[in-house]
């Protein structure tokens, strides 16, 4: 074997050692049976085009790459924004590691969550046993505040009754008769992680609100919704907020717990939404949502209770952002302070200096709704022309949102929308109307790969480049952040197309 | 959404027992007295509002939306239908026999009604639910929020009687943490013997009472072949009457429902053998071949 202690190959190089290329080549052509060459070259070519990308959409039965994750998922997001709450996932073991893992691999933070661990006989006589122990085991090991109840497809299958099995575990004394269980039925298999994030949150304000009395303050509630920049955005909202002196609750703030420091003490629980001011919450005037499609029950249920709701889009970029200040200056009666205005100049300042290099360019851009309503739009504000939009759990209300968008500016007006498509159609898309950059997120580098697209990684989930998520997309630093992010990528391009010496690097400028 | 309180009712019983029948007339009688009516049908086979809406089967809810692609992409008015007296009706549908799982079809269904607003403006919603209480998904009409009274058809046969007991069962389980309540029992008239006084007494030990007692008559056959309810079919008949009385004491019985005292296996037996419809079993002679008997005998 090549590997020795004096000279350790790292797995770039020692895979590329003789013996290993003798291996692989023995297996491929002994074991794997494989076509030839010729005729897998002649595939691949096939389905680069037209004809082939009919045939893909004309797919009915078969899903491949869907750009979307669980209900589930989406739920113990929420539920770790609230203090010391252990998220339950009611189900089996294996879907509740997926999401943990799902998460550590993007916030690169652990992320506690517990399961009832349903196996055999209780998808048989129900899971009634498993959610009394479960919240007995979870409430003694883990001391939480709160435990918020979601549920897996298995639970769902089956039919199990959160409401009366959670009144079941308290009469048996799982945990004290006056603890916080919220819950919210989740089956994955309707709807996407924003969908779960949804029922989870309306599960947990309706615990805290029904039966009580609301008596309207001057403060605000705000919800970011499903984000996989939630550490950044939060915390550059409380500090629009600070600046504006805007009294303001966040709902589900998980942005301490997804990015606890490393001193020498491991918090399982940190910062988030008081149990306190999610009780107070239902007294504030209004509330403002940063993602549509991630609160629609969430809002209304708070609109039943008499508050004023307001829904945005995953605002990013100068006109978006101006629309979101306005709305909390509109509905606060403070003012925009200067400081901010100051900000929006130098976003404008930026987009300024940057404009020749991004006017014009062709993007494919797919994800969560909310974000693909917010990143086209900045797309057109910069002079970008969005190409393709695509989003697994968008529906039909949502193509049609995002189709009067880019009515709405010249630079919208080439562009297709696909609603519930996947990334398979979105190769398709790329071989046969191809674009100059592609926007999604660590699963579109083998989009990258395949058709040479380049790929502008903002989404969820980001697990190839690391602390994305410290950095804010929302308000107009964030902005500038999102600005950065696609510019680095096309002069990174530029300067691979005019590298060759002597041949194409006429243009291998210092300056760009 | 009328001030009025909505009254959700369940009827639940062994297959065959004429549940879809019984709840069909009688909420046509309901509807009579003015009542706006929704009907869900929580059966796989669909024919809870067949003689409401005179048709063969309604399109369900899941077939809608397998053809559809999910439920998501289905509105109200795909799956309501409306028939005799303004009577709304949808059927959740569900699987071929053998396959799938119809009770998940229920959660789904009725997930679906309520954010779509189906429930707004009625009186009444009442379920129609399949035989027994078997999982989860059966038992959704009977969760927190839902059916506030069950009513469960019966008849003096054993195996109704053994079913009845066990939907008992379920609804205890549910009352405890919940609002739901046993309404009574209706005895559908198979003319068994003693079938009334059998039905009082399950009634009396399952701490209800036997709302109505059906009598058998054949114009009900009448009026199911063409598609109709008694009360629609031939309203001046004896039997519209009954149903008529039937819908009059369930609409009276608002808020009179127990929580079920369901008996045992061996409790059921005893009550057959108390009114005389079941032998004692002589011990001695179980699972004794008839050789084994005979020669018995030839040695005593």
């Amino acid at each position: 074997m090549s590997q020795n202690t004096s000279n350790v190959l790292d797995h770039f190089n020692l895979f590329r050692e003789p013996e290993y290329t003798e291996l692989f080549e023995n297996k491929r052509k002994n074991f794997e049976f494989a076509h030839p060459d010729q005729k897998i070259a002649e595939i691949r070519d096939w389905t680069k085009t037209w004809e082939y990308r009919e045939k893909n959409f004309g797919r009915e039965a078969l899903t491949v790459n869907p750009a979307k994750a669980c209900q589930p998922l989406g739920a113990v997001f929420a539920a770790i924004g609230f203090e010391s709450t252990m998220p339950f996932v009611h189900g089996s073991q294996g879907c509740v590691a997926y999401y943990r893992s799902h998460f550590s691999r993007h916030f690169k933070e652990p992320t506690s969550c517990v399961s009832s661990s349903m196996t055999e006989d209780a998808a048989v006589f129900g899971g009634l046993n498993n959610m009394i122990d479960g919240l007995a085991n979870t409430y003694a090991m883990y001391k939480p505040k709160m435990i918020a109840v979601s549920t897996t497809c298995m639970a769902e299958v089956i039919g199990d009754d959160l409401n009366g099995f959670i009144s079941t575990a308290r009469e048996k004394g799982s945990v004290p008769a006056d603890f916080d269980v919220p819950y919210a039925h989740t089956p994955a298999f309707v709807g996407s992680h924003v969908t779960g994030y949804d029922n989870a949150l309306k599960g947990i304000v309706s615990h805290f609100w029904e039966g009580k009395e609301r008596t309207p303050n001057e403060k605000i509630n705000f919800i970011g919704g499903f984000d996989g920049y939630t550490v950044g955005n939060l915390r550059e909202i409380k500090r629009i907020f600070a600046l504006m002196g805007v009294d303001a609750t966040i709902l589900a703030d998980n942005s301490d717990v997804l990015d606890t420091p490393a001193d020498g003490e491991f918090r399982m629980y940190d910062g988030g939404t008081t149990l306190e001011d999610a009780k107070l919450a239902l007294n504030a005037k209004a509330t403002i949502s940063m993602q549509q499609y991630c609160t629609e029950k969430t809002l209304a249920y708070i609109a039943g209770t008499g508050q004023e709701t307001v829904a945005l889009n995953h605002p990013v970029g100068v006109a978006a952002t101006d629309k979101f200040l306005m709305e909390v200056s509109r509905v606060t009666g403070k003012a925009i302070p200067t400081e901010l205005e100051k900000e929006r100049g130098r976003l404008v300042d930026a987009i300024a200096d940057s404009s020749a290099h991004i006017h014009g360019k062709k993007f494919a851009l797919y994800g969560d709704p909310d974000l693909m309503l917010g990143l086209a739009a900045f797309l057109m504000e910069l002079g970008a022309e969005p190409t393709h939009i695509l989003s697994t759990n968008g529906g039909k209300e949502w193509e049609e949102q995002v189709k009067a968008l880019l009515a709405s500016s010249p630079f919208g007006k080439d562009c297709h929308v696909y609603a519930g498509k996947d990334l398979w159609h979105m190769r398709s898309l790329l071989f046969t109307e191809p674009v100059d950059f592609l926007i999604g997120n660590t699963y579109g580098k083998y989009l990258e790969r395949d058709t040479g697209t380049p790929l502008i990684r903002i989404g969820f989930p980001i697990f190839d480049r690391h602390h994305k998520h410290r950095y804010p997309v929302w308000g107009y630093q964030g902005s500038m952040n999102a600005l950065v992010t696609i510019l680095d990528k096309i002069f990174d391009e530029m300067d691979k197309n005019t590298n060759i010496p002597s041949k194409t690097d006429y243009s291998f400028d210092i300056i760009r | 959404m009328s001030e009025k309180k909505l009254r959700q009712i369940a009827f639940y019983g062994k297959g065959g027992i004429g549940k879809s029948t019984t709840s069909q007339n009688t909420l046509a009688a309901l509807a009579d007295l003015g009542q706006k009516i929704l009907i869900v049908g929580c059966d796989p086979k669909a024919d809870s509002t067949r003689l409401i809406l005179h048709a063969k089967a309604q399109d369900t809810i899941l077939s809608l939306a397998a053809e559809a692609g999910s439920v998501e992409d289905l509105e109200l008015e795909d799956v309501m239908k409306i028939g005799y007296k303004d009577i709304r009706c949808v059927e959740s549908g569900g699987p071929e026999p053998g396959v799938g799982c119809a009770g998940r079809g229920v959660i789904t269904s009725i997930n679906f009604l309520e954010e779509e607003g189906a429930y707004d403006g009625a009186d009444y919603v009442s379920y129609d639910v399949l035989g027994d209480v078997v999982c989860g998904g059966f038992a959704m009409p009977i969760r927190e929020n839902k059916a506030q009274e069950i009513y469960i058809v019966m008849s003096g046969e054993m195996m109704a009687m053994y079913a009845a007991n066990n939907i008992a069962k379920g609804i205890l389980k549910y009352a405890n943490s919940g609002g739901v309540r046993l309404g009574g029992l209706v005895c559908n008239e198979r003319q068994t013997d003693k079938e009334l006084e059998l039905a009082e007494s399950l009634a009396a030990k399952l701490n209800t009472t036997l709302i109505h007692f059906v009598p058998r008559d054949n114009v009900v056959q009448h009026a199911e072949l063409r598609r109709m309810t008694v009360l629609e079919y031939a309203p001046e008949s004896k039997q519209a009457d009954e149903y008529r009385q039937l819908a009059t004491k369930i609409h009276a019985n608002a808020g009179k429902g127990t929580i079920p005292t369901p008996i045992t296996m061996d409790e059921l037996e005893e009550m057959l053998m108390e009114h005389g419809i079941m032998q004692k079993v002589d011990e001695s002679i179980v699972g004794k071949t008839a050789a084994e008997l005979a020669a018995e005998a030839a040695a005593a």
